[in-house]
């Protein structure tokens, strides 16, 4: 179970990216989180593992107070999320295999273990045959699936990822969609930050929709709704660098 | 974890900092391994002159031996004495015979006759020295006084000196050494500043992320150790034979130098490698630990 309690972010004395947010996830769901750049999707998926700590209110992931832990322990919390970085966050010195091996590695798995469940991994995300390739000859999908494999591989309880598909082509996005529903459906608690309305549409998974850090929407099987002001905003940010609050 | 095939990635990737840090603990481990081996050699050289008698009398030619054990009775009758020894001038005879019987040449031509008697004095306190002085002094035929007490001082002040000097100079060498390790491995935490990040946003605890950090300062110590200890021993293996010449009397010293085959002298080699591997491993692990603590903050 995630939860958040009136829980407002607020970078340096600037405006709001997140304001009063109450929301909770209950374990084994699948989330879209939606809205325009700046929304504060970023800063709730940061919030939750401990990247940036709110300006008020609580986080809760099952029984841990987020907001509350000592930096020394926040390894713990992340080993229970798995997190798909929209910039994927890979090691460019290491194999497609090492660095999904580095997700077991840290939790102090056997080299034999290690093998067994990243090449399994590696299988799901289709990439088998690119294991002993560098990020650097791996196309913007195989990349954005590698960091699945990696954020996966430990066997998290909840997965967050961040604009999966923000650089891809709509058939590798469905690709990378897929494996994600199939992640959903072994009990992995999902949310996903999102522009793609299309996917979103198909879905019909529960969507939170943000705007300007304000909760606009919670729906069972939401759409994504486009404002006229979020729809001007959308098409001059689509092709751009999400803002790092989100 | 592959922490040793991490540490040893981390190592390969920036070789000329590894060098300078590496280089930096071979002296101060070499310089240290100097002054520990002349401290250790004037250790045993202090105990051996010690151990001798502190006083010896040595009486001109046509002295009475009756004179001479008067004067042995004299001083033990002071009650301050350990032990007084007669040498006579046939004991002193079969002694230099003893000292010299490899060399014949020096054996010719030499008769008890060209050989001082003496007596031998211990005092059961140093302090005693100072009594048994004057009634030496003032018996008849005595033509040399050695008094030993001069000698040792001398060799105290010495020696108190090089621990001093090799002391300080060691600690200001480890100082440096471990300021080098320290800038080393923070540079190379600030080259792999994004792997840290990463390793840090998917779960590694900060023990995983810092180890290789802190076995790499080790390693470097490691290696300064056993490049050091092997320059050491193989210098005094090659002067083993000098060192003999003037400080094979010393019992010990030409105990562990007279065969480097034996135990005695592999025995002492290996416990100061192990010292100096020791010494070269913690200096690393320091001068890492602070470079980790002031930039892996976790």
């Amino acid at each position: 179970m995630i939860r958040f309690s009136r829980v407002s972010k607020q970078y340096g004395g600037q405006t709001k990216a997140l304001s009063d947010l109450s929301v909770e996830i209950p374990d084994g769901e699948f989330v879209f989180l939606i809205g325009p750049s700046g929304a504060g999707k970023t800063t709730f998926l940061r919030l939750l593992i401990h990247d940036i700590l709110p300006t008020s209110g609580e986080v809760y992931v099952d029984d841990m107070k987020v907001n509350a832990m000592p930096t020394s322990r926040v390894f713990l919390l992340r080993r229970k999320i798995g997190t798909v970085f929209q910039d994927f966050k890979l090691l460019f010195d290491r194999t497609v295999y090492e660095n999904v091996a580095v997700g077991l590695e840290i939790l102090g798995k056997k080299d034999s273990e290690i093998i067994r469940d990243a090449d399994a991994v590696l299988s799901l995300v289709g990439l088998s045959s690119k294991r002993q390739f560098f990020p650097q000859q791996l196309s913007a999908g195989e990349l954005q699936r590698t960091s699945i494999a990696r954020a996966i591989v430990g066997g998290p309880s909840i997965l967050l990822a961040d604009e999966p598909t923000g650089n891809l082509d709509p058939d590798t996005s469905w690709e990378i969609l897929t494996i994600l529903q199939q992640i959903n459906t072994l009990g992995t608690t999902v949310i996903m930050a999102t522009h793609n309305a299309g996917i979103v549409n198909d879905m019909k998974k529960r969507t939170i929709a943000l705007r300007e850090g304000h909760l606009i929407s919670d729906e069972a099987k939401g759409k994504y709704h486009v404002h006229k002001k979020t729809e001007a905003h959308h098409e001059t940010q689509s092709h751009k660098k999400e803002d790092p609050k989100g | 974890m592959k922490l040793l095939p991490t540490t040893w990635t981390h190592i390969r990737r920036s070789p000329y900092q590894a060098l300078a840090a590496i280089i930096s603990m071979f002296l101060t481990l070499l310089l240290a391994g100097v002054f520990f081996i002349t401290s250790a050699g004037s250790f045993y050289i202090l105990r051996y002159f010690e151990s001798k008698p502190q006083i010896t009398v040595f009486f001109s030619d046509g002295v009475k031996e009756s004179d001479i054990l008067s004067l042995k009775a004299t001083l033990e009758h002071t009650g301050k004495t350990a032990g007084v020894k007669y040498i006579s001038q046939n004991d002193a005879l079969a002694l230099y015979r003893q000292q010299n019987r490899n060399d014949p040449l020096l054996l010719e031509m030499v008769t008890a006759d060209i050989l001082p008697a003496s007596l031998e004095i211990s005092a059961t306190d140093p302090a005693y020295l100072n009594d048994l002085y004057p009634i030496i002094k003032g018996a008849s035929g005595v033509e040399q006084i050695v008094y030993q007490k001069d000698v040792v001082d001398t060799l105290l002040t010495w020696t108190r000196a090089i621990r001093l000097a090799g002391g300080t100079l060691a600690g200001l060498l480890s100082l440096d050494s471990i300021l080098i390790v320290t800038a080393v491995i923070g540079m190379k935490i600030a080259v792999r500043k994004r792997e840290v990040e990463i390793l840090t946003l998917v779960g590694a605890s900060p023990w995983y992320i810092r180890a290789p950090f802190i076995l790499e300062g080790g390693f470097y110590g490691v290696i300064s150790a056993v490049v050091s200890g092997a320059i050491l021993t193989g210098a005094v293996l090659w002067i083993r034979p000098l060192l003999l010449s003037f400080l094979g009397i010393v019992p010990v010293i030409h105990a562990v130098l007279s065969d480097p085959a034996s135990a005695l002298f592999l025995l002492p080699t290996a416990a100061f490698f192990g010292m100096l591997l020791a010494a070269g491993f913690l200096l690393g692990s320091i001068g890492s630990l602070v470079a980790v603590g002031r930039y892996l903050k976790f």
